[in-house]
Parts: structure tokens; sequence; C-alpha cells
């Protein structure tokens, strides 16, 4: 019995869920990952040139508001930790961003690299950040570690707040960015270039988590959540992999967070408020939990909806108060009501549905072939 | 296998989805542009929009602006519209959140393909989509705020203020307070960004730098001023200036009477209507008797005053006979201002030309200040009358000031307002 253990691939496949067959073909898990991410690069360039501005924008939001759902879905969905405090991490990618631009632009530095160094940074501060509140999480369970979370997501706006001298209180800081590269011509719209930049950050973010989830990380992540005494016996240090969990979830939503910052060049504590990080929970609940595909739908609803409760309201003539009074509170009731009645008809989520309805029609198609 | 055709599913459907929603507002564009090229315009009508927190901490009083503005174009509209184009005008809600005003504008701009963005609301709020607006060029007209932010022609070409800025607006107020409470203690609570900062700013160059004993600030997403309100007991403040929205200064001076505190208050505009104020403090209304304020526009209950009489129509005609405060005044005057702007940049309208109009200048409307628009000055109003609080009314009392934002004197501004047209819809001038 070592920690090694954990590292042999299971000669038999357990009926666990998150669980994937292997097919004898480990060493090709990252070109096949890989593959995905350059045709849905592909697409998204494709796509990025098909719609309008506007659309571009949405895509590049869902793309940032993706990286932090996909962390989150990581931690929650395989490894069994919640967190209320995602929207605090990805304040601190934001935060850091900012102020790397800034500093930047005050030294009078200029060039598309730097907001490479500043998304870097971005992401080295919240892994700090997620070390600390890691480690706390680490020990606690349950509603404990729920309380600490959202501990975190209340206090870290607050200090925007506090410290207002470096963030400039509630008003916040702007985010100053580079126009896009000449070589793409002077009228290369803004908003494709956006999509351009979270699309990419974005993918790169996917097929590192995806990578993590296929390997012995990823199992020693599953069997943590799926029995901690079990996975004990069996060499795993729990603690050990329960901060890493948290570390990695840190790192790609302090890049949401950053990628959020660079698309709206500003940030604000408002942006990042407690009522975010809960609907980043809603969102990869409603999504599917514990499948990176599950986090994409919670990305487009956490996008599409105040957008399309605007539309609603808009359909009715209403008298103007109760227009306004919806407006602002319908996206909650709609996420509500859809969290509840997610759970009870479909406790997959939507990428549970769409792959019960996808095997089912996969079931189908070799035998009408044969 | 299963793995790679569940996630190819996944792909497939995703891309189907976004090319059909890209469909659908692809319809959209080409249908409402008809063929003009001017984003907005047709020629049966004008699109502009605005963003304002119809919720949230400061939606008190403010959510009632739009919905005036956009009565006073529905009563232009019905009367044949400018230039035979009807003004469409679309209010987003942005809950007072920097982050929700970037998305609403950005849905403005880029969906509704709006002609200009119009008295978009909120210091903290509008700083955020400046840069968003000038690289999209759209015409950033008549911000609700008086942050000194809009008045930066060379930076901002496109942006134009409405409300006095805060800085002479608090040169005003102080000067008040020099002339009738000369020796005693002075203390200030601001809002924590432009807003505060500009009328603290204001409040000293006329005080002094030592003339504020205690200057305390508050965040809108902090419903708790008791800590600022018990310093302000504490140093024994005589004079309290405030520089807040209308909901926190209905939550201070609640707290000070609680806390058993009664200064003479001093209200910044934006914060000093007295029907919200009343509103918000319900039985406790008494509380504001003798409160200090500063006004522009028609005060609300002058029955008397051609302005009030006409905008009580349109309210009753077009908005519902929404209860009439300070706000609606507001918004309406926005709206003739904007009017008169649209008359002055012709028929064949263009965004250049709307801002040359604007630079040009000579409007004249409801307000008592005089608007002092060029193409070195962007800022609104330039400056105040006074308003005291006494037997449950707000009325004004002595002469309108005028002053700039540096350190000129606080003057008297005697040119008597003007009448509204006949039919309340402005002529080309």
């Amino acid at each position: 019995m070592s920690a090694t253990r954990a590292a042999v691939p299971p000669k038999q496949r357990s009926a666990g869920v998150g669980d994937r067959p292997v097919d004898g073909r480990r060493g090709s898990t990252l070109l096949r990952h890989l593959a995905v991410a350059l045709a849905v690069g592909l697409a998204l360039v494709a796509v990025s040139y098909a719609v309008e501005p506007f659309r571009n924008f949405q895509l590049a939001t869902v793309a940032a508001y993706l990286c932090a759902t996909a962390g989150l879905t990581v931690l929650t969905g395989l490894n069994g930790q919640l967190s209320l405090g995602h929207g605090a991490l990805m304040a601190v990618g934001a935060y850091t961003v900012a102020l790397c631009q800034t500093a930047f632009l005050d030294r009078g530095m200029t060039g598309g690299w730097l907001l490479a160094v500043s998304l870097v940074a971005a992401i080295v501060s919240t892994v700090a950040v997620g070390a600390v509140v890691g480690v706390a999480a680490a020990r606690l369970r349950g509603p404990y570690l729920a309380g600490v979370t959202l501990a975190v997501a209340v206090v870290v706006p607050a200090l925007a707040v506090t410290f207002d001298g470096v963030f400039n209180g509630e008003q916040g800081l702007s985010v100053p960015v580079e126009p896009p590269p000449m070589a793409l011509g002077a009228y290369f719209p803004y908003e494709r270039w956006q999509l351009w930049l979270s699309g990419a950050a974005t993918l790169l973010a996917l097929v590192l988590l995806a990578n993590l989830i296929r390997s012995r990380y990823g199992r020693t992540f599953r069997a943590v959540r799926d029995d901690e005494v079990a996975a004990r016996l069996a060499g795993i240090h729990v603690a050990r992999t329960q901060v890493l969990a948290f570390v990695v979830s840190a790192a790609t939503a302090g890049l949401g967070g950053a990628l959020l910052a660079v698309l709206a060049q500003s940030v604000s504590p408002g942006a990042f408020s407690l009522t975010l990080s809960l609907f980043l929970l809603m969102a990869v609940v409603i999504g599917g939990l514990g499948r990176l595909a599950g986090a994409l739908w919670g990305a487009v609803l956490l996008v599409a909806l105040p957008d399309l409760t605007h539309s609603v309201t808009e359909l009715f003539t209403l008298s103007p108060a109760v227009a306004q009074r919806l407006e602002g509170n319908l996206p909650l009731a709609i996420f509500g009501i859809t969290l509840i009645v997610v759970m009870i008809a479909a406790p997959g989520g939507v990428q549970g549905v769409l792959s019960r309805l996808g095997r089912a029609l996969l079931a189908r198609w070799p035998a009408r072939r044969s | 296998m299963h793995r790679t055709a569940q996630r190819g599913l996944a792909i497939a459907s995703t891309i189907a989805l976004l090319i059909a929603a890209a469909g659908c507002s692809g319809d959209d564009g080409g249908s409402s542009s008809g063929g003009a090229s001017v984003p907005g315009v047709t020629d049966t009508e004008i699109v502009v929009g605005t963003h304002m927190p119809l919720t949230g901490p400061a939606s008190a009083g403010y959510s009632k602006i739009a919905p005036a503005t956009k009565a006073y174009f529905d009563y232009v509209n019905a009367n044949g519209g400018v230039h035979g184009r009807k003004i469409t005008y679309k209010i987003m809600d942005d809950g007072y959140n920097p982050a929700n005003t970037q998305q609403v504008v950005r849905q403005l701009v880029l969906q509704d393909k709006v002609f200009a963005v119009l008295n978009g609301l909120g210091t903290p709020t509008h700083t955020g989509v400046l840069d968003f607006l000038k690289t999209n060029r759209v015409p950033d007209l008549f911000v609700a705020s008086g942050s000194r932010s809009w008045d930066q022609p060379d930076k901002y070409p496109g942006t134009f203020g409405f409300n006095p800025d805060y800085t002479v607006e608090g040169k005003i107020l102080a000067n008040y307070v020099k002339a009738n409470h000369a020796g005693q203690k002075v203390c200030f609570l601001g809002q924590d960004d432009d807003f505060g900062r500009d009328s603290l700013v204001g409040v000293e160059k006329v005080l002094g730098a030592g003339g504020v004993a205690v200057k305390q600030t508050y965040v809108t997403s902090n419903t708790n001023v008791a800590p600022q309100i018990g310093a302000f007991k504490a140093a024994g403040c005589q004079v309290v200036v405030l520089a807040t929205v209308p909901g926190f200064t209905a939550l201070s001076v609640g707290t000070a009477a609680r806390l058993g505190f009664k200064p003479q208050w001093l209200v910044s505009n934006v914060g000093g209507d007295h029907p919200t104020l009343a509103k918000q403090l319900g039985e406790a209304a008494p509380l504001l008797e003798g409160m200090v304020g500063a006004n522009y526009l028609p005060m609300q209950n002058d029955t008397a005053n051609p302005w009030i009489q006409l905008f009580t129509k349109i309210n009753k005609e077009h908005n519902g006979d929404a209860p009439f405060d300070g706000n609606t005044v507001y918004g309406m005057s926005v709206g003739y201002l904007f009017v008169q702007v649209l008359l002055a940049a012709g028929k064949d309208l263009t965004r250049e030309k709307v801002l040359t109009a604007v630079q040009k200048g000579g409007f004249q409307g409801p307000g008592l200040a005089p608007l002092r628009f060029s193409d070195k000055d962007h800022s609104g109003y330039g400056g105040q009358r006074l308003t005291r609080v006494s037997g449950g009314a707000q009325t004004y009392f002595g002469p309108t000031y005028e002053t700039d934002e540096e350190d000129g004197p606080v003057t008297e501004f005697s040119t008597a307002p003007v009448a509204p047209p006949a039919n309340g819809v402005p002529t080309v001038s």
C-alpha cells in the first residue's frame, strides 16, 4: 500500500459517474484533448466572424465564466468540497490584472505580451489566496466549509472598500488594455479580439483541467469525494488532495475573473458580490455537476439569463413601476426556480440529460448499421 | 468512443445554438436599420438608450427619472416627433453596479444600436463606460451626475454633463455656510467616489483647507452610517454637509435622530429632493424640517410655474400620473434639452451634428442657472439656488448663484428663466 497505488489504472471499471473508460489509450489523452480544443478553437474563430459584436462580447463573457465554473466543477463535483467563495477568488484575479495593467501603463510599457504577464500574475496571486483558503478548507466539512468560503465571499469585496487608496472603493479600477494588434487590420472589431483572447485562455485552462481529471490526481480527487476513509486506506493523503483541488480551482477562478476584468476594462467590488459566488454554484449544479461540459451550460446560463429576462419584461406592456421591480429580481427568481426544477427532474443537470439522450441515440445507431 | 461522441454532440449543439442566436439577431439588425447609415436613426425613428438604477441601493427616487424622460418623449412623439421622427427611449437597469453598467451599455450600443446614450446615471457607474462610448463614437449626452469627469473635452469629446459639477455645488453650499454659520463646526459626509471627493473639494475651496472639522465617507453597499454620524456627534459638529444619494440622506438624518444629534443639514442636489426623502423616512419625515439644499430646476411644488404646469400635464397623460417630485422634473428637463439638441442638429441627423449642436450651446429651458456648453466646456448647469424645507415643503430662497469649479468667486446670476413654448415642444431657434 503506497501512494503510487492510486496511479495504477483500475483493472475493472467502477460504476462511479465520474469514472471514464481508459481503453488502454492513456498516451493519447493529451493529444485527444488538444485535438478537441483545436476543433473548438477553429469553430470559435468561425463563429466570431459569423456573429455581430455584441454576441462576440457575450461569448467572450461566457468563456470567462466558463473558466470559473469549470474550476468549481472540479472542486465541488469531483472532489466534493463546497465553495461559496469563488466569486471572491475571481475578484482577486480581476484586481491583480487591473493593478498590473495600470502599473505597466504608468511605467510607459506597452505591448500585447504584457496582458499575458498580467494574466499569469492574476493566476499566481489567486493560487496564493486559494492555498490559504484551501488549507483551512481541508480541515473543515459540510456546513463549516460553506461558512468559511462564504466569509471569503463577503470579506474580499469589503477589502476593496476598506483599502480604497489602492482599490478605489466601490468605483473600482479601470483596466487599460491594448487594442487588437495592427496585423489584424485597423478596423478589426474589438469585441472579436476580446472573444479570441478570452476563448484562447479558457481553452488552454480547459485542456489542462481535462487532463488533470483523467490523471492519477483526478482519480484521487474522486476517491476522496466518494469515501475519505477508503481513500486514506488506499494511501491517499486526503488533506493534500483537497488543498490541491482547491488551489487548481482557485487558479481557474482567478483566470476567469481576470478575463472578466479585461473584457469589461474595469473592475469593481460590485461585480464580484456574494450573489456572483452563489450564482456560480447554482450554475454548475444546473449545468451538471462533475463534468466540464456541465460547466459550459452553467456559464452560458449566467450570461443568457439576465438578457433573457430583459427581453421577457420588454414583451409585456407593464406599468413602469412593475417592470422596474421585475427586471432586477426576475433573474434571481428564474435562477432559483430553474435550480429546483433541475434538481427534481434531472439531478444530473443539463449535461446529464444531454448525455442520456446521446447514449440512447448511440445505442440505437450501431444496431441499425449492422 | 462514447465520450468523444458525447462531447462532439455537446459542442455541435452549442455551435448550432449560437448560430441560431446569431441568425435571429442578424435579422433584427437588418430590419431596423432600414438602409440608414447612422446607428439608431431611420426616417421615422431615433433610438436612444440609458442606464439607470431601477433597483438596488440608489434606486430610491432615481428610478423615476428615466420614465419621466420617456414620458416627455412620448408627449413629443404624440405631437409629431422631431423632424418627423419619433424618439424611442430604451431604459436599462444597472442596479447602480458598475459591472452591470458595462453589460447593459454594451447591449445598448452593440445590440440595440442606439444613436446616443442619454442621461446615464451615476458617477461610479458611468465612469466605467466612458472609454467604451468614446471608442465607439457614441454621443454620451447629459450624464446624470455632477462629476467633473464629464467635462474633459480633449479626452472625451462626446461626453457632456447635465448637473452642475459637484465642486460648483460644494462651493455654493459652503458659501451659504460661510455667510450664515460662521464660526460653527462644519463636518462632511460624502460618497466614497468622485461624487463625494469633488464635492469636498468645492466645500474646502470656500471654507479653506481646515474649514471642515470631520470628514467621513460611506459606501452604498453598507447601509449602516451610525459610525460616521456617531463621529460627527462626538466631535460636536453643528453643520453637516451631505454629498449623498437620497437613500443615504434619509439614512443619515434618521440615524442622527436616533443618536439624538441635531445639526444643520446641507444636502447636495442629487440627494436633497424633499418628496423622495419624505417617502423614505415615512413618519419621521418632520426630521427634514430646516434642511438646506440646492437646486437649479423649477421646484415641483411651485404650481404657479409654467414649466411645472406643463410637466404635471405630461405626467398625467404619459406617465400614469406617477407621484410628481424633483426626479420627474429632472427627467422631463433632460428630455426637453435633448429635443432642443435634436432640433438644432437638423433634419439630416448624424452623431457629429449632434455634438456640434451641443457645443454651439445657447440652450434655454426650465433651468434657473445657465447652461454653458461650448467646445471648451462640457459641464452642465453652471449654478444653483438654495432651498429650505419649512412647514413640510421645500422652497427656494435667496438668489441663484453661479461659479466655476476653480477658485472663482460665487456670484449672483440674475437672468430670469424663460417660459416654455405654448405646446410644450421646443422649436428650432
